[in-house]
């Protein structure tokens, strides 16, 4: 996979093995000309297909550093699990994306442990903030680290490979019975960053709390995220990365593709599989197959994005 | 006409008994100046609670997750970790909606007569 670069199609036996090998009993969805399907548990074939040239990028979600309950009284732990796991990988990702959550109180000694161990993985990593990230008293922390050159809140964009990226805030200034909420200056900013993009750029959001409504009741969605999906309605490709529910789920709506990672910390119940969306605490030699990162793979020219999630172990 | 069951007799006669022993608790309660409210399961316990002015309220994060406690306007708490605690002293009557500005699905009511 080092031609990736270049568009090359041609996977060696080693290489497509290496790839099995970090694909691992993952769901593999890939979208073809618009319309994804689902794979189901990797084999060969589809790994072949995980494995062909393009670009990768990877995303960790809710490494909840700092976090020491019982539903995983180690997550620095478990991060360094999760980045020697990406180190391990046969190609190296063109980049980072960490959906929010970075710490678990915001405290400067957190964001100093997540910032030593996700630097191991030498990445660039883009970050998104949770709510988890904005509760020191003065709310620098994260701003200090990740907020340079970010607009508002910390939004951004950028252009990797050929797609369009924009990072979203939807976990400031939440209304009393409320969801996330992205506000109306981010909204404006985000329709005139589209504006004037070809219709054919494939387009990523992403943002820590789900975009979509996954279930309100846990306060699972965020109030005007069908705006900001207006505005993407047009385009052929649009992918949507979100963390918050420490739990995989995935829903298609026509061009649009939605998908939440894992946690690296401790997972959360299914909605409404239990009195309230805290951590869920698992035997222990269960709780790495519910925690993990997820690989996407994008290449141009068939249009095709492929989402791998991997646990830490299983 | 309505039957009772043994069982549900002495269920009956058990709450009649425990209302009887808490009941004079719950006025002393009330007659106090400290009240509590819990956070448990990402929930506030009691939702609504009616006080007289001059009561102070004390919140309890007993969830292994932050919570905060926000009256727009009225008092904000700092973010409270597992078992941390936010003390407001109610002074003026009305009615206080509130609400978790992390979890903003979790509200509450605090009527102050």
């Amino acid at each position: 996979m080092r031609g990736h670069d270049h568009g090359d199609d041609g996977v060696s036996r080693r290489k497509v093995l290496e790839c099995m090998t970090w694909a691992g009993t993952g769901v593999l969805w890939t979208i073809t000309g618009g319309v994804p399907r689902s794979l189901g548990i990797i084999d060969s074939a589809e790994a072949a297909t995980a494995a062909a040239p393009g670009m990768t990028f990877l995303q960790i979600s809710d490494s909840h550093v700092g976090f020491d309950k019982p539903a995983n009284p180690n997550a620095l732990g478990t991060l360094e699990e999760a980045v020697n796991k990406i180190n391990a990988m046969p190609a190296k990702p063109s980049f980072m994306i960490h959906t929010g959550d970075i710490t678990h109180l915001s405290k400067a000694a957190e964001f100093d442990n997540a910032d030593r161990i996700i630097s191991q993985s030498k990445l660039d990593v883009h970050y998104v903030p949770g709510e988890h990230d904005f509760l020191d008293e003065e709310v620098k922390f994260y701003r200090e680290r990740y907020g340079r050159g970010t607009k508002g809140q910390g939004w951004y964009s950028f252009d990797a490979g050929g797609v369009h990226f924009i990072g979203l805030v939807n976990v400031v200034d939440l209304k009393a019975g409320g969801l996330g909420n992205l506000g109306t200056e981010q909204l404006a900013w985000l329709e005139d960053d589209l504006r004037g993009k070809s219709k054919s750029t494939p387009i990523v959001l992403f943002a820590h709390i789900p975009l979509w409504t996954v279930y309100p009741e846990w306060g699972w969605g965020t109030e005007d995220g069908g705006r900001a999906l207006e505005y993407v309605k047009g385009f052929g490709s649009v992918t949507v990365l979100n963390g918050h529910i420490h739990q995989v789920m995935q829903k298609v709506e026509g061009n649009v593709t939605f998908h939440t990672a894992r946690s690296t910390a401790f997972p959360q119940p299914a909605p409404g599989a239990a009195s309230s969306p805290g951590p869920m605490k698992v035997e222990d030699a269960k709780l790495r197959a519910m925690l993990g990162v997820a690989s996407v793979n994008f290449k141009q020219n068939e249009q095709r994005l492929a989402i791998i999630d991997t646990p830490l172990q299983g | 006409m309505k039957t009772l069951s043994r069982r549900d007799f002495a269920v009956d006669f058990g709450l009649s008994l425990a209302a009887a022993i808490l009941l004079p608790v719950t006025t002393a309660r009330a007659d106090n100046t400290a009240l509590e409210v819990h956070i448990d399961n990402f929930v506030f316990q009691p939702q609504e609670l009616k006080i007289k002015v001059g009561t102070t309220v004390t919140w309890t994060n007993r969830d292994d997750i932050p919570h905060t406690v926000v009256s727009a306007g009225k008092f904000r708490s700092k973010t409270l970790d597992t078992d941390d605690k936010f003390t407001f002293t109610f002074t003026d009557a009305g009615d206080y909606k509130y609400f978790c500005s992390l979890h903003p699905h979790m509200t509450g009511m605090i009527k102050v007569e």
